[in-house]
């Protein structure tokens, strides 16, 4: 690790400021900025602290819509949107390990965007809204590929609104090492229809699976998806699966999710 | 009943509370006054000509003491490899240099090329980053088959090609083996990959050179598993520094599965760069460096075939191997693939005639060598793999085809075709102790009930046998091994009566403390509690050859019972003449001597008083003191066995596969801790199971490393297991050595990789995927679908 600058703000408009320096950047948990500043392999003038800020915690129910602070941890997400969203709250309870979960946040994770990462899938699987400290950004925009995203350099994620479905899970077949998802799938129903977000599989980073909503709106059983097979293109090739397993994985997440889902 | 802390007990670890409350005291907590820290600069590429070195920023920069090069070490040795083969030709292997820094070449990803010593590791690190190294890349050679094509790009110019040696074990065997193939009734062949291991030790390497300038001595503290085996190496081969000058320590060390019995590049820098700095030097290796500077493991390729006559008795088996080095070779390395590979692969079976030719390369990819078990799990593999194989092919039961071939209890001692000589052992026994315990009539109907929720569900075996205890030293000096293989001890009793025993075996893990002053309680009777195990430091112990192999009990033990002897005889002779009878006469039992048939008697520590205060002593006869050292040079190997059994059930949807039940019943002849012999079979298992569904280093065409952290490298955890059942119940005692032990440490390894994949291979078989007759490990999720969907 080189050498660096350390403040923790305890507002977001000093956090904005702190970011205007040279070479800034945004912590939250760390879970993946620290390792790679370990590795030498980023090296940030200073780093800005997003844990001191008081408004950026916390779950809450404002009707229809969970909002969560970014800087919230997947351990309190997965505690405290149990009883509001139980597919949210098992999404974040299978999210790394206990020391992982107990630091990592939901805005870090979407922040960085990992093409692997399991909060993606949720955002994009209920049609949430990033706030950040400028603007609304709903996640069909948001999302722009691997490691990337609709903010703007400086820009902080503040909250996520996330509509509260009728009925909605997470279904991960884990990369054995890693234990990110090799392909999980998000599946939420609304009176609207249904939401379907693949993570782990794509070179393009999560995205939803516009045949397997189409079938489910309709009947939103695991047989509806009797049939549907996505594509392998453009799909992740590693050590740890082919395009056509990731891509096969999609079919059988996604009915699993269903299932889990319950009607 | 044992004693509570005798021979047969299952006494608690007394090292444990020290580990388990972080009070083990590491290499990496030996912290010296003056202490520098080194960096060394690696390779990113696997292969290539060094064109230049530009040092002199780095050189600049603050803290930082000197850039040490290849050029530093002119009048340095190469790192030595401890075993010379002989090919089937009568010609000594191909050897090339390991140098400590690279010399005009770099030949794997991680060789190191500089080392930076600064006053802070940070700085050193920080510098390292400031060399600017010329490298003109070379084609790196990664396949082994590719590498031995004509005209393949050489990793070592000044050789003949990339073939260290090509063996052959009987070669006088091969022609009537050839004509037992050409007469078979059946011929059923397997090729098969055994996969490459990272060793992964929770504790990485560590190494801390001191330089004594007033009596010009070294001592080197280091995570080793045989410190005196560094200190004849690095001493007599690398820097030429006598023995007298040079104490090698190895402190509580943090697991070593083999990747620390070899002596590695940065001992030697570090132990050399203190003498020319005048300040200690430390190196700690971080995770990633491990990944490409510690001896990886197995990575053979194998074809391998069996012939049976219409009987399905096996008549002869011959196999073809290519076994990776790497791009040099490291201490043991020609050993692995060739004696303790082929002389195990008659396995248990009455295999009348076999041939096995191994050709070992060179490729530009980390040093490969012993890892857990160490040819006998390359060995077992294939040979539990193509039994299962011949079963199927033949319709018939693999349980059964294993008994018909399997060498019977009555037939022990057992020469087989591959020079080893089987002392005991009875595998029905441990085969039946198996299945008893798998509930294996149970079976069917856990598969029906696996079947009604879409699962597969498999059971396999394995039955294997490892050669253990090594070894004895005349022997495995014909074979090549240029050391010796026995082992020492030294019992030095107090004035008091408690007892310090000395051992040149190393404890990193397997207990050592706690089983050995079980052994030296049980014989002279005292509390396990007054006596003391020493080991990891050459200052005081005699030279000893350390721990792998599954040796230390059936060697170090054996060498701690011969010298425990020797005390016990002198001590009758002191406690005769303060009871003033003959020494024939005296009795020791429970601690306490006395002159049989009468009730004369002096307690322990009434005569160890005598031996240290020897005023009414038979100084005429009889030095004062009570302290012996013994060797121990076994007279052959131990042969420890078992039958394993795996449940698995497969999900037809993914390909994952969970171990539902596995069962080991393992023959590791006496025993005297259960607690620890079950421990150890635990950690053996995970590790078996590991290489069979998790754990693959893989390179890429490159030579760039893509398993190269914990995010790629799968490690067995907790969740991947339920539980073990282990028994050793089924016990036929070593004949060669005074315990009757056989070892344990290896076992789990060795034989669960076959019983693993054979479950798997039986749960797609019943499922009706008959076209798949085996999978590479790690069975990964994604290969086990890619088979069925394939």
């Amino acid at each position: 690790m080189y050498n660096f600058d350390f403040v923790k703000p305890g507002s977001v408009a000093d956090a904005v400021a702190a970011l205007a320096g040279e070479e800034a950047q945004p912590l939250s948990g760390g879970q993946t900025l620290i390792p790679s500043m370990k590795a030498r392999l980023n090296a940030p003038g200073s780093l800005v602290s997003l844990t001191g800020i008081p408004e950026l915690v916390g779950v809450c129910r404002e009707g229809d819509t969970l909002v969560i602070g970014a800087a919230t941890t997947h351990a309190q997400v997965a505690r405290d949107a149990a009883g509001d969203f139980p597919g949210l709250a098992a999404l974040a309870g299978q999210i790394g390990d206990p020391a992982v979960r107990n630091k990592g946040t939901i805005g870090g994770s979407l922040a960085n965007n990992d093409p692997s990462a399991c909060y993606p899938a949720a955002a994009l699987g209920t049609g949430a809204t990033i706030v950040t400290d400028r603007r609304e950004i709903a996640a069909d925009d948001y999302f722009q590929g691997m490691f990337t995203t609709a903010l703007e350099e400086g820009e902080i994620i503040t909250s996520v609104r996330l509509p509260i479905p009728q009925a909605s899970a997470y279904a991960k077949f884990v990369q054995p090492a890693s234990r990110f998802a090799l392909t999980a799938a998000f599946v939420a129903r609304y009176a609207s229809g249904v939401r379907v977000a693949i993570t782990g599989a794509s070179e393009n980073g999560v995205f939803r699976w516009a045949e397997a909503e189409a079938a489910l709106s309709s009947d939103f059983s695991a047989n509806a998806l009797d049939g549907l097979a996505h594509s392998a293109h453009e799909m992740i090739a590693d050590l740890h699966g082919t395009a056509a397993y990731r891509a096969h994985l999609v079919g059988v997440m996604t009915r699993r999710a269903v299932a889990a889902a319950g009607s | 009943m044992p004693k509570d802390d005798g021979i047969g007990a299952s006494t608690k670890r007394r090292e444990d509370t020290r580990f388990l409350t972080g009070n083990g005291k590491y290499t990496d907590d030996i912290n010296l006054r003056g202490q520098t820290y080194v960096h060394f600069l690696r390779s990113d590429v696997a292969h290539g000509r060094i064109k230049g070195i530009d040092s002199s920023a780095a050189e600049a920069m603050d803290g930082v003491l000197r850039v040490f090069t290849a050029a530093d070490f002119d009048s340095a040795g190469g790192i030595p490899c401890g075993w010379q083969v002989t090919d089937k030709h009568g010609q000594p292997m191909q050897e090339p240099k390991h140098p400590i820094l690279a010399e005009g070449k770099v030949r794997h990803v991680g060789d190191p090329i500089c080392a930076v010593v600064a006053e802070t590791y940070a700085q050193a690190r920080d510098a390292a980053e400031a060399i600017e190294v010329d490298i003109e890349e070379l084609e790196p050679v990664v396949d082994m088959k590719a590498a031995l094509k004509d005209g393949a790009t050489k990793v070592h110019d000044d050789l003949s090609s990339n073939l260290c040696y090509d063996w052959g074990f009987v070669e006088e065997n091969k022609d009537a083996v050839n004509e037992a193939f050409n007469n078979a009734a059946h011929v059923v062949s397997l090729e098969l990959t055994n996969n490459r291991l990272v060793a992964n030790p929770m504790e990485p390497r560590v190494a801390v050179g001191d330089y004594d300038p007033w009596g010009d001595s070294h001592t080197l503290y280091t995570t080793s598993q045989n410190p005196h085996v560094i200190r004849l190496l690095m001493g007599a081969f690398v820097l030429n520094i006598p023995e007298h000058k040079l104490r090698v320590v190895a402190p509580d060390v943090g697991g070593g599965f083999g990747s620390k019995i070899y002596h590695y590049a940065e001992e030697a820098f570090c132990t050399y760069a203190a003498k020319v700095l005048k300040r200690p030097v430390k190196w700690t290796s971080s995770r990633s460096e491990a990944f490409i500077s510690d001896a990886h493991g197995r990575d053979h390729k194998t074809k391998i075939e069996l012939a049976l006559d219409a009987d399905h008795n096996f008549t002869a088996l011959r196999t073809e191997t290519y076994a990776n080095m790497g791009a040099y070779l490291s201490t043991f390395a020609p050993s692995i693939p060739t004696w303790l590979h082929g002389t195990l692969m008659a396995g248990n079976y009455k295999t009348p005639l076999i041939y096995v030719n191994v050709k070992a390369v060179f490729t530009n990819t980390v040093p490969v060598d012993a890892y857990r078990g160490a040819g006998r799990p390359e060995a077992t593999f294939q040979i539990e793999r193509l039994v299962d194989k011949a079963a199927r092919e033949l319709g018939v039961d693999p349980i059964e085809l294993r008994r018909q071939n399997f060498i019977k209890p009555e037939e022990f001692p057992y020469q087989t075709p591959v020079a080893v000589v089987y002392d005991t052992g009875n595998y029905h026994a441990t085969m039946d102790k198996m299945l008893e315990l798998s509930d294996y009539a149970g079976f069917e109907a856990r598969r029906a009930e696996s079947a009604a929720r879409g699962k597969l569900r498999g059971f396999g075996i394995a039955h294997y046998i490892e050669a253990c205890g090594i070894a004895p030293s005349n022997l495995v000096g014909q074979l090549g091994a240029r050391a010796g293989l026995y082992e020492s001890a030294s019992v030095r009793v107090n004035a008091t009566g408690s007892i310090s025993v000395y051992t040149g075996s190393h404890s990193h893990g397997q207990g050592h403390e706690t089983t050995f002053a079980q052994v030296v309680a049980e014989m002279i009777g005292v509390d396990a509690n007054s006596i003391e195990i020493h080991h990891g430091d050459t200052s005081n112990t005699p030279m000893g050859m350390g721990t792998y192999g599954s040796r230390s009990l059936a060697v170090g033990g054996s060498a701690i019972v011969k010298a425990t002897n020797k005390i016990i005889d002198k001590a009758k002779k002191i406690a005769a003449h303060l009871l003033e009878a003959a020494p024939e006469d005296i009795e020791l039992k429970d601690g306490k001597f006395s002159v049989a048939g009468t009730d004369k008697s002096v307690d322990w520590s009434g005569v160890t008083l005598a031996a240290y205060v020897p005023h009414n002593y038979p100084l005429e006869e009889l030095e004062p003191g009570l302290e012996e050292t013994a060797f121990y040079d076994p007279s052959n190997f131990t042969y420890p066995s078992g039958a394993y059994g795996c449940e698995v059930e497969l999900d037809p949807e993914t390909g994952k596969i969970d171990i539902l039940r596995f069962i080991a019943a393992d023959d590791f002849g006496n025993i005297v801790n259960p607690m620890i012999v079950e421990g150890q079979v635990h950690g053996g298992l995970a590790q078996g199971i590991g290489q069979a569904l998790l754990e693959n280093c893989v390179y890429d065409d490159q030579g760039q490393l893509l398993s190269g952290s914990y995010m790629d490298y799968t490690m067995p955890r907790a969740d991947d297991m339920r539980g073990f059942t282990v028994d050793h119940s089924c016990v036929t005692p070593c004949t060669h050595n005074p315990l009757g032990v056989k070892g344990c440490g290896e076992a789990g390894a060795i034989g669960s990789p076959p019983a693993v994949v054979n479950a798997a291979i039986d749960a797609l078989h019943r499922a009706g995927h008959t076209h798949i007759t085996h999978i590479d490990m790690p069975l990964t999720p994604s290969r086990v679908w890619a088979a069925m969907n394939g």
